[in-house]
């Protein structure tokens, strides 16, 4: 099932390929693969059984390359089966919104189909070599739909974010090849189970004893972290961003922040914080440290942003940083203590709302944005508006409650995993997430200043006649914006879904 | 343990009902103002009947009762939410629905020309609704919760008018001001959540406001010695003091009155600024003795604080912004000195008189064509009598005049703080306090109501000129008679509209009568809130030293009256461009007050410049610093690969070039030798042959 | 002297000849010409040491002689035809100015 959920992408992108001659017809049949991609993927979610640990669906052919350890292992857990759904969820909604934007022709669509292959396939993989595939399979589309229809400095930044990504992805093949002369496997869940008996560790001692009198684990760690920092990334390691989301079309950069940063997080969850909790717990205090900055310094640097993708790229940044300081607190040892496991516990299932919750706002945010764009001709710095609740009071009003959603109002989607990671954090770790507040309270300036700078004031002649959302944008954005309603008041929706996989992780059964 | 009777088990429905309203409102069409105003006052209206049944529900079965639900989950645990109905919640409920109701109804008056009309019911609405949510739950995080949804709402409000700059500003301050606040309610949350392990209230002896957990709190000990219970009391203080515009954050009160007046009496008089006070309330078992002591003391010192500005103050919305910081401080000593009673009972006679009294003055700018400058008004006691009777109401009880409501509210919070152990301090603020209160109230009356009209100069501000510029080409909505940015001629100025006028009336009635429910004789309304048995007892007056306290409160608000008389009301102020009394005597301190001190001024070079630059520094640190490893990094790797590409350009290729070309070369001095002449080839091979049979000949010889 | 010294003296003579007229006639005819002489010295050579030699009973010498004159012949034929070929294409049959086969 998830071989046949993984290829169908694929060939989707194939048939846009060949028989999208036109621009209806390759919207039109991506349109249809991206569809089916979400209805497969809810299947999975209705088909999944939360209480049940461990993974699901799997398949697993030992014929690949087993001499070399690599086996094609697939299956998700709770977390699998959430970033499927928001990755599925969020390429219909960037199709939807390329839908009318004549720039972005056949090949676009054929490489959006592509770039969620990748996805889909690195969510499942459960062997570090098939999974590493995807993982870079992915960035190649990534890479050429901000290399094609960016902006004006399209080439710096596309180059930038591949290279950059390139270095992470290297380190990390690195760190897997030394744990694979160690180990001599490369599955995920093998390596946890080996992990969490401490075998992991005796191997590595053992077998590759290259520093005199030390374990190369540290080294290893830190390199895989540094693929997972590049990519989601963690303060600083992130300057790729402000100008990749910048000049990656809208379109793109909703998928971008909204499922390939995600990639990130979820290597924090599947491999860092299972394959390595000594390492994570040896090192918690520079993490925690790491996390803090990454929340704390983008959203400051947002606020001094010009441009209105910069802004919202500075603040997806800093709403990753709750996703990493709930993972660096939940690596903590708590002993005995009932009452700790279940302060890792909530910042476990806060990360895994706050995935979900920020990959939804994040790329409506950029849809709107997108949105404008069409509307100005490219034109989208944060002084060059003004009055536009008054222009165009619909594109405004909504647009705003995903700025809301964004800030972590509660009764929208942000605020239930953000109160659930410090409700996490804050018991683990009281000063990191004391100083981590601050970051709300940025949050909530920078994201002001824009309503009152773009929304709010006289009306810029310049912008009078612009047409506010037609009918069909509307409903088009209307899922979006109920989901982010129904979120926040039922986040049961998706707690209820990972609660199994996060007992699993406070087991220490990882997978 | 008896089944929860309906009216509790439906309690959510009371702010249920207006947020769904607002929710079909806010997808209504603009056109559509019957069917939102219709919505909105319906369900406040059924909002208001649930909520008296639940007051007699709550007057019957005094105990608390409560209904628990889990919400979301983590692991084994779930978050639980909850509402509950106990006397503290149930006066709220009847006096946030009665209140709103009436300014719901007032402000299809008032905002009956406005554009956006749908819209501002639909925002009120929800505003209502989380206010209600606030006073139910049964949660610190439902009540957070709500509490946000209340300072969205407040900060969209506050920006109704989003095309004045002012207005936009002012939305912004308020929101973020009070998010300040807010964070530290979440750390307080969050602690209280780790320490105790729940959330709710009050959860069948397992709540953290029930013995057991309040106990365990006690116990631990935090950084400086401090109980945890005390740490955890002062961060929730904290947002409290941001939303109920407590001495230091308290700037975005004032600003706030850039909404429409209807506003600032449901927002910034009757309910969300109570919120702060009501938490205080909700959250008392927590307080320690040290907290209350900060409570107290951060009260006894706005309240004195905010009343020393009002005085200098001439917008007549500031005047009485002002004095709802000035009372809210006293609610807070109240709490802090008192007890949950004393605070609640100002809380309420207070939601009344001041909503009255934002009321009046949204009928006094109405009917003055938008003119918010007392400078600019006078005699207008002659044009709105029901405006004047129903405003004098409220202020007197504002005053704490002997009767009125406010005086029975504050004399008891002043009786408390006369008998607090700690420190008279706070006392003598309240005191101070009460005296400035009667003058600049007076000195508003004065000003707005009585003498001559005044014909507005040049007194009014560039900023407000900007303000009815905006106002003259967009259509401003909010005026029935007359154009803003005309002179506002005496003949201009009118009554109010009955459906204005309605909810003045009423209010002002129980300006004067509130009181009554709990004098020292007959405390029904401390008794209720505190389940203590009612009994008529005169004699409370003369014991505890209360009838001298009383007297001498009495003395205080007359002499504050006096004084006002004195300044302002001796002679009738004649032009609006005369300079205030005040700042004929004192200049410099009368300067220094109608410019709030310079509060703001001082957050603006201190923590909003301190802010700009950490902005600017992280913003530089990005593009040079680490954007500059990196590109040091690519510059670095560049750089190789030049050194790499010159090593093979020049080393490795150089010397493999070199070689061919001597190859070549040698090639083409060969085929010189090759020059197609048939017969010299003949003769190299004769010569050859030659040379041949001379060396063969030879080899043979010496062979 | 002998008659083979006398044969040999008389070839050689004939090879000279016929090699002073290859190498300095500009006529490729005659070039031709004076291959031939050279080649029939040759055969001159053959037919003395057959005659003087060994064992003048095999008849040897005239047979290779014979050999000889007839690839001699055919040779003649080719070189003639090669030169009308070249002749036509280049208007002229002096071998100084036929270089294009220059290196």
């Amino acid at each position: 099932m998830i071989t046949l959920l993984t290829l169908l992408p694929i060939l989707g992108g194939l048939l846009v390929l060949i028989f999208g001659r036109t621009r209806e017809m390759a919207r039109l049949i991506s349109a249809l693969f991206g569809f089916t991609g979400l209805i497969l993927s809810l299947l999975f979610w209705y088909a999944f059984s939360p209480n049940l640990p461990g993974m699901q669906f799997t398949e697993w052919y030992y014929g690949w390359a087993p001499k070399l350890g690599i086996e094609y292992h697939v299956g998700v857990d709770g977390l699998g089966v959430l970033m499927l759904v928001l990755s599925a969820l969020l390429v219909v909604m960037s199709l939807a919104a390329s839908w009318r934007n004549e720039n972005l022709g056949r090949v676009y669509f054929a490489l959006i189909l592509f770039l969620e292959a990748g996805l889909f396939g690195t969510f499942t993989a459960l062997n570090f070599v098939h999974w590493f595939l995807y993982w870079e399979l992915s960035l190649i589309p990534a890479f050429f739909l901000v290399r094609l229809w960016g902006g004006p400095l399209r080439a710096r930044a596309a180059n930038q974010f591949f290279l950059y990504t390139m270095v992470g992805s290297v380190a990390l093949l690195l760190a897997f090849l030394g744990i694979f002369l160690a180990t001599n496997t490369f599955d995920f869940v093998e390596l946890t189970r080996m992990a969490h008996s401490g075998r992991l560790q005796l191997e590595l001692a053992n077998n590759l004893p290259w520093l005199r009198g030390g374990t190369v684990a540290p080294l290893l760690f830190w390199a895989a972290f540094l693929g997972f920092a590049v990519k989601t990334p963690v303060v600083p390691f992130h300057t790729w961003l402000p100008a990749t989301y910048a000049e990656a079309p809208s379109e793109t950069t909703m998928l971008l922040t909204g499922a390939m940063s995600k990639m990130g997080v979820y290597g924090f969850l599947r491999i860092l914080l299972p394959i390595f909790p000594q390492e994570m717990q040896h090192f918690m205090k520079p993490l925690l440290w790491l996390a803090v900055a990454t929340i704390v310094l983008p959203a400051f640097a947002a606020w001094a942003q010009k441009d209105l993708k910069r802004t919202f790229a500075y603040s997806s940044i800093n709403h990753l940083g709750y996703c990493v300081l709930g993972v660096c607190v939940a690596a903590q040892l708590t002993g005995d203590s009932p009452h700790l496991a279940a302060e890792r516990a909530a910042a476990l299932t806060g990360v895994l709302l706050q995935i979900f919750s920020h990959g939804l706002t994040a790329a409506t945010l950029f849809w709107f944005i997108a949105l404008l764009e069409r509307r100005t001709g490219g034109i989208r710095g944060v002084e060059e508006f003004g009055g536009l609740r008054r222009v165009v009071p619909v594109f405004c009003g909504l647009m705003g409650i995903a700025i809301f959603a964004s800030l972590g109002l509660p009764g929208l989607n942000g605020f239930p995993g953000e109160f659930l990671i410090f409700k996490g954090s804050f018991p683990l770790a009281a000063v990191a997430s004391s100083v981590s507040v601050l970051g709300l309270l940025l949050t909530a300036i920078f994201l002001l200043t824009v309503i009152q700078k773009v929304f709010s004031g006289p009306v810029n002649p310049q912008w009078e006649a612009m047409p506010d959302l037609t009918t069909t944008e509307r409903v088009a954005l209307f899922p979006a914006i109920a989901l982010m309603f129904v979120l926040g008041f039922y986040p049961q929706l998706i707690t209820g879904m990972v609660h199994g996989t996060v007992m699993q992780w406070i087991a220490g059964g990882g997978l | 343990m008896s089944p929860t009777p309906w009216i509790v088990r439906v309690l959510w429905l009371i702010p249920a009902l207006p947020m769904l309203a607002a929710g079909f409102s806010a997808l209504m069409p603009k056109s559509q103002r019957r069917a939102s105003a219709t919505l909105a006052i319906g369900s406040m209206s059924v909002s208001l009947v649930l909520a008296l049944i639940a007051f007699a529900e709550a007057l019957s079965h005094p105990a608390r009762q409560v209904v628990n639900f889990p919400w979301m989950q983590f692991g084994t645990q779930w978050v639980s939410l909850g509402w509950l109905l106990d006397p503290l919640a149930a006066v709220m409920l009847v006096m946030v629905t009665f209140v709103g109701l009436l300014i719901f109804i007032y402000s299809l008056g008032y905002m009956a020309h406005d554009d956006n009309f749908t819209r501002f019911f639909c925002f009120l609405s929800l505003f209502a609704g989380a206010m209600l949510g606030v006073v139910i739950a049964n949660s610190l995080l439902l009540l957070f919760m709500c509490w946000e949804v209340v300072g969205l709402t407040s900060y969209l409000l506050i920006g109704f008018w989003f095309h004045r700059p002012a207005a936009a500003a002012a939305a912004k301050k308020a929101f973020v001001t009070t998010r300040v606040g807010d964070l530290g309610l979440l750390l307080g949350m969050v602690w209280l959540y780790a320490q105790s392990g729940t959330l709710l209230f009050y959860d069948h002896s397992a709540g953290c406001l029930e013995p057991g957990a309040i106990g365990g709190l006690g116990a631990h000990l935090t950084v400086g010695g401090m109980a945890v219970s005390t740490a955890i009391g002062l961060l929730i203080f904290c947002g409290a003091v941001g939303k109920s515009g407590q001495v230091p954050l308290h700037v975005w009160l004032p600003d706030a009155m850039e909404g429409p007046t209807p506003v600032s009496a449901l927002i910034h008089a009757a309910t969300m600024v109570a919120a702060g006070v009501y938490l205080m309330a909700r959250v008392y078992p927590l307080m320690t003795g040290g907290a209350l002591a900060v409570v107290a003391w951060v009260g006894a010192i706005t309240a004195l604080f905010a009343a020393c500005i009002a005085v200098a103050q001439n917008d007549i919305k500031r005047i009485l912004a002002y004095s709802t910081v000035s009372q809210l401080g006293y609610m807070m000593l109240g709490l802090g000195v008192g007890g949950v009673a004393v605070g609640m009972f100002h809380l309420i006679t207070h939601a009344f008189f001041k909503s009255l009294l934002f009321l009046g003055a949204g009928s006094v700018i109405h009917g003055c064509t938008e003119e918010q400058d007392i400078r600019n008004m006078g005699g207008l006691r002659k044009y709105m009598p029901i405006t004047f009777l129903t405003y004098a109401s409220g202020m007197l009880a504002l005053c704490g005049f002997p009767l009125f409501a406010g005086f029975w509210s504050k004399d008891e919070i002043l009786h408390s703080a006369h008998g607090w152990g700690l420190s008279r301090g706070p006392f003598y603020l309240g005191a101070i306090g009460a005296l400035l209160t009667a003058f600049y109230m007076t000195r508003q009356v004065y000003y707005v109501f009585f003498g001559e009209r005044r014909v507005p100069a040049a007194t009014v501000t560039p900023s407000e000129v900007a303000a009815h510029a905006v106002n003259a080409e967009e259509i401003e909505p909010v005026v029935a008679a007359g154009r803003p940015g005309e002179v506002c001629e005496p003949a201009h100025a009118h009554e109010s509209p009955g459906v204005m006028t309605g909810p003045l009336v009423i209010l002002g009635i129980f300006a004067a009568l509130l009181g009554f429910v709990g004098t020292p004789a007959w405390p029904w309304f401390q008794s209720f809130l505190e389940g203590q048995p009612l009994t008529w007892d005169p004699a409370r007056f003369t014991t505890e030293g209360l009838l001298p306290l009383m007297v001498v409160s009495s003395l205080i608000v007359f002499a504050g009256l006096g004084l006002g008389w004195w300044f302002y009301g001796r002679k009738p102020i004649e032009r609006a461009t005369d300079p205030d009394v005040l700042e004929r005597i004192a200049p410099g301190v009368f300067r220094a007050l109608a410019n709030r001190l310079y509060v703001d001024e001082f957050y603006e070079w201190t923590v909003i410049a301190l802010t700009r630059f950490a902005s600017a520094f992280a913003d530089w640190l990005d593009r040079w610093i680490l954007g500059g490893a990196v590109h040091l990094v690519a510059w670095c790797v560049l750089g190789l690969s030049w050194i790499d590409a010159g090593v093979d350009k020049y080393a490795v290729n150089g010397g493999f070039d070199a070689a061919c070309r001597d190859v070549a070369g040698s090639g083409r001095l060969l085929s010189r030798f090759q020059n197609g002449r048939v017969q010299n080839y003949l003769r190299v091979i004769g010569a050859a042959l030659v040379v041949l049979a001379v060396v063969l000949l030879l080899w043979e010889r010496r062979g | 002297m002998t008659p083979l010294a006398g044969c040999l003296l008389v070839s050689a003579l004939l090879f000279s000849v016929g090699l002073a007229g290859a190498l300095t006639r500009r006529s490729a005819i005659l070039v031709l010409a004076g291959i031939e002489l050279m080649l029939n010295a040759a055969n001159l050579n053959f037919i003395a040491f057959w005659r003087f030699g060994p064992h003048p009973e095999a008849l040897t010498g005239v047979i290779f002689v014979i050999f000889s004159i007839a690839v001699a012949a055919a040779e003649a034929a080719v070189g003639l035809a090669l030169i009308l070929a070249i002749y036509r294409h280049a208007h002229t049959s002096d071998v100084s100015e036929i270089t294009e086969m220059q290196g």
